[in-house]
């Protein structure tokens, strides 16, 4: 999880206390990365401990903190990093449509276009919430809504690509689930 | 309520014998007024077909499509004519706004082309462009405006008047992401703020999903549809 470094990277800016870093993490990501002070102060522990923040007393004897520079070194190194490459996609909706390919063209058309009406449904919902909640002002709450409709998008974008695959597939050529079974006991 | 379009198990074929095609088979949909319906699928899927054949720009092999309750089947091509003229606008991916013409006189074309006298069709236009967000814009030509701004141009002048149905296809093609999300909200405010009840075909789930339903369809079948959303709203807007 990347709250040890969005911690630093709200500190890189000035000294925060803990209940302000909660407050500011979560307006920050719109809404929707809730954390529990608990797990903020146990995150700022290992950051002291690791030398990456540095504590001092402030107002009403709570503690400060402040980024140190090895801290800003390795929120720097986080800023730098690309995501690694990525096992292969096991979501839940791949395995359904592929299980479904498995069973034959009729099951998999229909468990696409299941799948296809829903997800286009909670795109709806999602494009709903996002007409309503916002004047445009909370550019973090409109864009985490906008990585979920993307998301979404992609998904359907992937049925649509499935749908068109096995309409073309040519049903000679088509490994069935029986013929693989066939072939497998041999 | 009457629908404002319907279509009754709707059949359309192209060619005959060995090589004919069932573009649209057995299709039956009501579109209410204030809905904003968007119908997807796979190229070849019949949903271009199906708009034609609402605006009754091609006839059905069987079947029958209801406008505003009128059976466009039984009129005669001068009646769809007037219907197409006075009941149903069309927006598509190609604009054909006229460049010579300003914005306010490419939508008062219609009207004129009608016989409408220019002070009324003057009247008419500045309220479809103002209904579009352009009614301070009225003298600019259409190559002044930026590509989402013609198209709006183009659904004023698809509305212009009193037309209730506007037939929209693809009518993001042409425009960035941007645009496009700013001209299919406009569709949707349109439907649910003035009562226009609008058909888009679109094979963009993005802009589909701006809709109140999504029609799915596939080999010239509905395989599957959104539930219908929208009530009290467009009910309000209908009525009022």
């Amino acid at each position: 999880m990347a709250v040890r470094e969005g911690l630093l990277a709200l500190l890189q800016a000035e000294p925060h206390y803990g209940y302000q870093l909660k407050t500011e993490f979560e307006q920050a990501t719109g809404g929707v990365w809730p954390l529990n002070v608990g797990q903020v102060y146990t995150t700022l522990d290992r950051l002291e401990r690791d030398g990456l923040v540095s504590v001092r007393t402030g107002v009403d004897d709570q503690k400060l903190y402040s980024i140190t520079l090895a801290g800003a070194s390795a929120l720097g190194d986080w800023w730098h990093a690309v995501p690694a490459d990525e096992p292969p996609p096991r979501d839940e909706l791949m395995l359904k449509v592929l299980m479904a390919i498995e069973d034959g063209e009729a099951h998999a058309l229909d468990v696409v276009t299941r799948q296809r009406a829903a997800l286009t449904e909670l795109l709806q919902k999602r494009r709903r919430a996002r007409s309503g909640e916002s004047d445009g002002s909370d550019v973090a709450a409109l864009l985490v809504t906008d990585a979920l409709i993307v998301r979404a998008e992609a998904d359907l974008r992937w049925l649509d690509v499935c749908e068109s695959r096995i309409l073309s597939m040519n049903a000679g050529t088509h490994r069935t689930r029986s013929a693989h079974r066939t072939r497998s006991t041999k | 309520m009457t629908p404002t379009l319907e279509f009754r198990d709707i059949v359309k074929t192209f060619g005959s014998g060995s090589t004919e095609v069932k573009a649209v088979s057995h299709i039956s949909l009501s579109i209410q007024p204030g809905e904003f319906v968007a119908i997807t699928g796979p190229s070849g899927c019949g949903k271009s077909t199906l708009l034609h054949l609402a605006g009754g720009l091609e006839p059905p092999s069987a079947g029958r499509v209801l406008v505003h309750g009128r059976d466009v089947v039984d009129m005669t091509p001068n009646q769809r004519a007037a219907l197409r003229r006075t009941d149903v606008g069309y927006v598509f991916q190609s604009l054909n706004l006229v460049p010579a013409l300003t914005a306010l006189e490419n939508v008062m074309l219609p009207l004129e082309l009608d016989g409408v006298a220019a002070r009324h069709a003057r009247s008419h236009a500045t309220d479809a462009l103002r209904s579009v967000g352009l009614h301070e814009q009225l003298s600019r030509y259409p190559d002044d405006f930026s590509g989402g701004q013609r198209q709006r141009i183009a659904i004023a002048r698809a509305l212009v008047g009193e037309r209730r149905l506007l037939l929209a296809d693809e009518p993001t093609g042409a425009l960035d992401t941007i645009n496009s999300d700013q001209v299919v909200e406009l569709l949707a405010s349109l439907a649910s703020e003035r009562g226009v009840a609008i058909v888009m075909v679109t094979h963009e789930p993005r802009f589909a999903s701006w809709a109140d339903r999504v029609v799915f369809m596939r080999d010239g079948k509905i395989v599957s549809e959104t539930s219908p959303d929208f009530g009290e709203s467009v009910s309000a807007a209908v009525t009022s």
